[in-house]
């Protein structure tokens, strides 16, 4: 079984500070991590790689520095990296990230099984599984917490909604994307995530020509969303400190709660 | 693409350095310098104020679309019953279409699911879509992106909203790259932009740390997802009239691919609150599953809800649909009071849209504070007590 995993290279967001004064995001010295979804992703494909043999490739689209994302995924036991890297790609909303990694995709051609993150952390959308499975023209299953079943022609997965789940059953190919839930993933062996390192003879680097794309169809160009502009949120209210001991802060806050018909 | 900065014109004002959502210019020595973090978005050349940045990308030209009118709205539904989220995309919609006047249409799938028209109407549909048929029953990825793209096809909207629920997370993307479409997600909030007439659509992003408006003139309908529990509804006058169009689907057998073998329900009752009018949220500072006993009584004085930060729900104090902020509820009460809670951005995304808020906390630097409309320091274990006494003793009376 053939599987190919997409996996971005994210900032940790959970480090980020907010500076008390400004309210505006402190960035200095953040992590850069694996989505925390594609570890869980990688998981999968290894574990099923494991059992049914075949190969497992990651790729993902970023910075050149991204290629430490895929080093990683390697040292998890993956076969190989693609890291698609280019200016022109740079800007790239969710229609034209897809697009080109739906382009990536079809380049590798054999494949059985692609799996996402449901969601990245900073983009926040999880709009690219979707996308890249309309690309590809195939079957999705979103929001994956347990595959039961999985042979070479069809795959029974749980989807996990909120207020319940779904057992659904759909041939492959296929494109599935993962939440938490759905496993631990295993850490990565030194002896594997050295030799990916040291060699870099597993990841590949494709750039647009590569994907005998134009520049138009790409990154910013072909993006058909803007961001016009970006604010800290809006979490400051008209705080009032009520003083004195407890009973006179309640009685205040008494009088202000009846002023306003809460109670 | 690369991003360039004009010296000359440069003042070293900072603001790119704000609003890049990327930390990928940075001002050094009084002038604005691009990193190696940049990704050429762009976002700083709209926003400098002297006009000092510029790029290398062309931009794109805007079509025609004098003829895309109407906004439309998903009328997300299952079993029959109309999901919540439909009727605040309809009151969103109501004010969407007053701004444009233009009409606000609904787009209705399903089996047997005619009986919904009435509702939809009620919350401001002028017409609905319907497409009924047996294939359309249960939602499915495939039958319900091929039966809307071909609606969207032949009616030509200039704006469309759906919830950003798992069923409209799954469909939007789905159909944005089926007909090209830009597609934001999980919006809180949407407005026409008064120069250009174009939808402006706001949305938290890095895990609620930043928003981003974001424009898409390049493709119509403007699509966006939009969170539920943001948008108010609004009921209107049922005198109106509503037109009902049939719409005849080519759907076949092969269009459907996966099988759904069955659905379980999670067996607790999911509390929504969502409803909630009022909501008493607790944090670590109660300390203990004991420690909530004075909240559920605030509550029962209040007629509120009980709910926590994400540290009461790992504690096991309270039960996950409990949990208000990022990875839980969106929550928009009338009133709602937090008590030992820090204010931790991702809870505090979870309860922004609330009325008003009351802080009870000991530490009096607590950023929950700046989120508050009425603040007490002290303990809540006997703030919170006397709070309750003196709003029974007020009913009493
Ligand atoms: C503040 C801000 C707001 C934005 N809002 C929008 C918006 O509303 N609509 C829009 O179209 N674009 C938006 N973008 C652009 C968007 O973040 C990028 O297109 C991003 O590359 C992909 O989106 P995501 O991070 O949301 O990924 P998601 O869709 O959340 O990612 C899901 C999964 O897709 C895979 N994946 C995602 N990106 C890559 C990649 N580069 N390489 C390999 N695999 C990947 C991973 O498996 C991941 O777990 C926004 C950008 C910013 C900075
Ligand atoms: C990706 C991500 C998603 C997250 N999503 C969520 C989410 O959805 N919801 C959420 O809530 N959190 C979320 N969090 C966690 C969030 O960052 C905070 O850790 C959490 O909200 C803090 O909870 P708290 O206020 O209960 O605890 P603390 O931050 O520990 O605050 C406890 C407060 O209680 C006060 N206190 C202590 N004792 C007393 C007393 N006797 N009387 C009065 N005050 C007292 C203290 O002064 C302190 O301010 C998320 C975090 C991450 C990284």
């Amino acid at each position: 079984m053939n599987i190919i995993t997409l996996i971005k290279q994210v900032p940790d967001t959970t480090d980020i500070k907010t500076d008390p004064k400004t309210g505006n995001l402190i960035r200095e010295g953040i992590e850069s991590i694996i989505n925390p979804d594609d570890r869980h992703a990688i998981e999968v494909a290894v574990s099923l790689k494991e059992k049914y043999k075949g190969k497992s490739i990651v790729v993902s689209m970023g910075p050149p520095q991204a290629i430490d994302a895929i080093s990683e995924a390697i040292g998890m036991g993956i076969d190989e990296g693609i890291l698609l890297a280019d200016r022109n790609f740079g800007g790239a909303d969710t229609w034209a990230t897809s697009f080109t990694l739906g382009k990536a995709i079809e380049k590798i051609n054999a494949y059985d099984l692609i799996l996402c993150g449901r969601q990245a952390i900073d983009g926040d959308t999880a709009q690219i599984g979707p996308q890249v499975a309309e690309f590809l023209g195939l079957p999705q299953l979103t929001y994956v917490m347990d595959i039961e079943e999985v042979d070479d022609r069809r795959i029974i997965v749980k989807r996990g909604l909120g207020n319940g789940y779904e057992r659904v059953e759909s041939p492959l190919p296929a494109l599935i994307t993962v939440i938490g839930e759905l496993n631990k993933p295993r850490y990565p062996r030194v002896d594997l995530l050295i030799n990916a390192c040291k060699e870099n003879a597993r990841i590949t680097l494709w750039n647009a020509a590569d994907l005998k794309v134009s520049v138009q169809e790409i990154g910013l160009s072909g993006s058909l969303t803007r961001v016009i502009k970006t604010f800290s949120p809006k979490v400051k209210r008209e705080g009032e400190m009520l003083k004195g001991d407890k009973g006179e802060a309640v009685g205040q806050l008494i009088e202000r709660l009846a002023g306003n018909y809460l109670i | 693409m690369a991003i360039f900065i004009d010296y000359d014109l440069c003042t070293g004002c900072k603001r790119c350095e704000k609003i890049c959502p990327y930390n990928g210019i940075e001002v050094k020595d009084g002038k604005a310098v691009v990193n190696e973090r940049c990704t050429s978005c762009g976002v700083c050349i709209d926003n400098c104020p002297e006009n000092a940045i510029s790029s290398d990308i062309k931009e794109k030209e805007v079509p025609d679309f004098r003829d895309r009118k109407g906004i439309w709205v998903f009328a997300e539904q299952a079993d029959g019953v109309m999901a919540k989220v439909t009727k605040e995309l309809l009151g969103l919609g109501q004010s969407l279409a007053k701004d444009l006047n233009q009409e606000l249409s609904a787009v209705l799938l399903g089996n047997n699911v005619g009986h919904l028209i009435e509702e939809l109407q009620k919350y401001g549909a002028q017409r609905v879509y319907l497409a009924q048929h047996e294939l359309l029953s249960v939602y499915q990825t495939n039958p319900y992106t091929k039966v809307i793209s071909e609606i969207i096809l032949h009616n030509k909207p200039s704006i469309f909203i759906i919830g950003a629920t798992p069923i409209g997370r799954d469909l939007a993307p789905r159909i944005s790259m089926r007909l090209n479409l830009g597609l934001t997600a999980d919006c809180t909030e949407l407005s026409i932009d008064q120069e250009d007439g174009l939808l402006l659509q706001t949305r938290p992003a890095f895990g609620g740390n930043l928003m981003a408006t974001i424009k898409t003139a390049y493709s119509r309908p403007q699509m966006a997802t939009v969170r539920p529990g943001v948008m108010e509804s609004k009921k209107i006058g049922t005198s109106s009239n509503c037109e009902v169009i049939h719409v005849d689907s080519s759907l076949t057998k092969e269009d459907v691919v996966t099988r759904v073998l069955e659905f379980v329900g999670e067996k607790k009752k999911v509390v929504s609150l969502n409803d909630a009018k009022v909501i008493v949220a607790g944090g670590r500072g109660v300390g203990s599953e004991e420690g909530l006993k004075p909240l559920f009584e605030l509550a029962e004085a209040l007629g509120a809800e009980v709910a926590g930060t994400r540290i009461v729900i790992e504690e096991g104090w309270l039960p996950v649909e409990r949990q208000v902020g990022q990875t839980g509820q969106t929550v928009r009460p009338e009133l709602y009071v937090a008590c030992g809670i820090s204010g931790a951005i991702q809870h505090r995304a979870g309860m922004l849209g609330s009325r008003y808020v009351i802080a009870i906390n000991k530490d009096e630097r607590a950023p929950i504070f700046e989120a508050a409309d009425w603040g007490i320091v002290g303990d809540l274990h006997e703030v919170v007590p006397t709070l309750t006494n003196a709003i029974l003793n007020r009913k009493g009376k």
